[in-house]
């Protein structure tokens, strides 16, 4: 599903954020990425959905190299990518439904399509009888899935989360990981970077650790290793 | 393109301007600002321009024929002014016709020249034309130093205060032209700073859920062009009423003063045109420019 192969990142400025990184992720997997601020977590993660490409390395996702593709098809890959951040990223002028339909509307469904397929997600993530109003109307953990809604709506294989319980508290962060948890019981991929410790030491599942830009733990059902 | 996407984007662009509320104020402010300025200097470029055609179409050279010469001379001389490369046209007035047009321009008064009916003192004139009217000193100085022609006039002096007055004005035209695009550019530009900062989460989020950059530009497109066309609707109202006003006021004023302003049909239909035309190409000139920004991956 994911293979990244001898990946080296360096910025202009010179900072090195990955320096050789070597892994394989499964289909249905659920995957932890773990370590410290500045370790390279984020553009291990932002390498995932070509915000950011390799200055040398592959990266494979469904066989589709990353770091030879071109700029005009990467739409493409992220239609197939669900993204969610920690601070939600939603359109502040939309509605939830409209938020949510966005990423629909931009592969040009049909609007039957879309309206039953918003109206689905929106009922996984417990928010459709909020499907009108805006997102400032709603509290932090809901804003949050609605940005897992739309991050899943078009259903991706992979979903990509970095940090999504960075903004909230523990009770909606637990709300938050049971939602991850159903997508990734229904076959999608989930990779998360986080920092919070008390989740990954609960709800069990692969952990990789990258320290300085490299990978220097890799468990299945491993702990979160740090002192929060 | 499907014409459903096409629909949404309509639709999008409306309804973003309306959510934008206050952006979209200040972008078509500076389209208006920028079309007053730009319409109203050009009305008064065009009208000089006008009144500098017509007094230039006044401007002729007026060769007196020698009496001496003969029907024969006489043709050779008006083959000789044919043949300056600078030369529009050469007519031939006889010299009744002249007297003629002396007794007119002095009204009842003429009525004593009539006596020289009889005997007229005047000479045959060929009217000279130039191609270019600033050539009537050149072809004055050649033609008169051809033979049988006896005077040659195109009113010394005052022709050549007028070209230069003229092109003075036309040159500083050209300058403040210039010097209004770079103000209009300035102040676009800026305003499009600001709406930056407010869309570039519109388009960060558009790109991460893989809207192709086509997509991403048509609704910004088409905002820009209802920007452009809201911003140029006050400068067409302003300039279609005033030019009204001043035209009923100046254009009696002028007459008999060989000077003519531009008539308001079909002008001011023409100067809206271009405002419009300005207006939109601003409009989506700078809405593109806001998203190229962040459309690089």
């Amino acid at each position: 599903m994911i293979e990244m192969k001898d990946v080296f990142k360096k910025y202009p400025n010179g900072v090195v954020a990955a320096n050789g990184i070597d892994v394989s992720i499964k289909a249905g997997e659920f995957v932890y990425v773990v370590g410290p601020s500045g370790a390279g977590k984020s553009t291990f993660i932002k390498m995932m959905y070509r915000e950011e490409k390799p200055s040398s390395g592959t990266i494979m996702i469904n066989g589709i190299n990353l770091a030879k593709l071109k700029t005009s098809k990467v739409p493409l890959l992220r239609r197939n990518i669900g993204v969610v951040f920690q601070d939600f990223k939603l359109l502040p002028t939309l509605t939830v439904y409209e938020n949510v339909a966005f990423a629909l509307e931009v592969t040009e469904e049909q609007p039957k399509y879309i309206k039953k397929q918003v109206m689905e997600t929106l009922d996984l993530v417990n928010l459709k009888h909020k499907a009108r109003m805006l997102p400032t109307e709603l509290s932090g953990g809901e804003q949050q899935r609605v940005s897992i809604a739309r991050s899943i709506v078009n259903s991706p294989k992979v979903v990509i989360a970095d940090e999504p319980t960075g903004n909230l508290d523990p009770e909606t962060s637990w709300e938050i990981m049971n939602i991850f948890d159903e997508i990734n019981t229904r076959g999608t991929t989930v990779l998360m970077a986080t920092h919070n410790k008390e989740i990954v030491n609960k709800i069990k599942h692969r952990v990789i650790a990258i320290e300085g830009g490299r990978i220097v733990r890799d468990e299945q059902r491993g702990d979160y290793g740090y002192e929060s | 393109m499907k014409a459903r996407t096409l629909s949404r984007h309509l639709k999008e662009s409306v309804k973003s301007l309306g959510r934008n509320g206050w952006m979209t104020f200040a972008s078509a402010s500076a389209v208006t600002v920028t079309l007053i300025l730009v319409g109203v200097f050009f009305v008064i470029m065009m009208n000089l321009n006008k009144v500098a055609t017509t007094l230039e179409q006044e401007v002729e050279v007026r060769v007196h024929i020698d009496v001496a010469a003969n029907k024969e001379d006489q043709k050779a001389l008006e083959k000789k002014i044919q043949g300056i490369s600078e030369v529009k046209s050469v007519r031939f007035s006889p010299k009744d016709e002249e007297l003629d047009n002396l007794i007119e321009s002095f009204g009842e008064e003429g009525e004593a020249y009539k006596l020289f009916e009889q005997d007229n003192p005047l000479n045959d004139v060929l009217v000279v034309k130039t191609k270019d009217p600033e050539d009537v000193m050149k072809v004055a100085e050649k033609i008169e130093k051809m033979e049988y022609a006896a005077k040659v006039k195109y009113g010394q002096g005052e022709v050549e205060k007028l070209f230069s007055f003229l092109n003075g004005a036309r040159n500083v035209g050209l300058v403040l032209i210039v010097g209004l695009l770079f103000t209009a550019m300035f102040l676009i530009s800026n305003t499009i700073k600001i709406t930056i900062v407010s869309r570039r989460r519109e388009i960060e989020i558009m790109r991460l859920v893989g809207a192709t950059n086509g997509f991403i530009r048509w609704p910004f497109f088409l905002e820009g062009l209802w920007l452009g066309v809201l911003g140029s609707i006050l400068p067409i109202t302003l300039i279609a009423i005033s030019y009204n006003y001043v035209y009923d006021y100046l254009a009696p004023k002028l007459q008999g003063n060989f000077m003519e302003i531009l008539e308001f049909s079909p002008f001011v239909y023409q100067v809206s045109g271009l405002l419009l035309l300005m207006g939109a190409l601003i409009g989506v000139w700078g809405s593109m420019m806001s998203v190229r920004k962040f459309l690089k991956i």
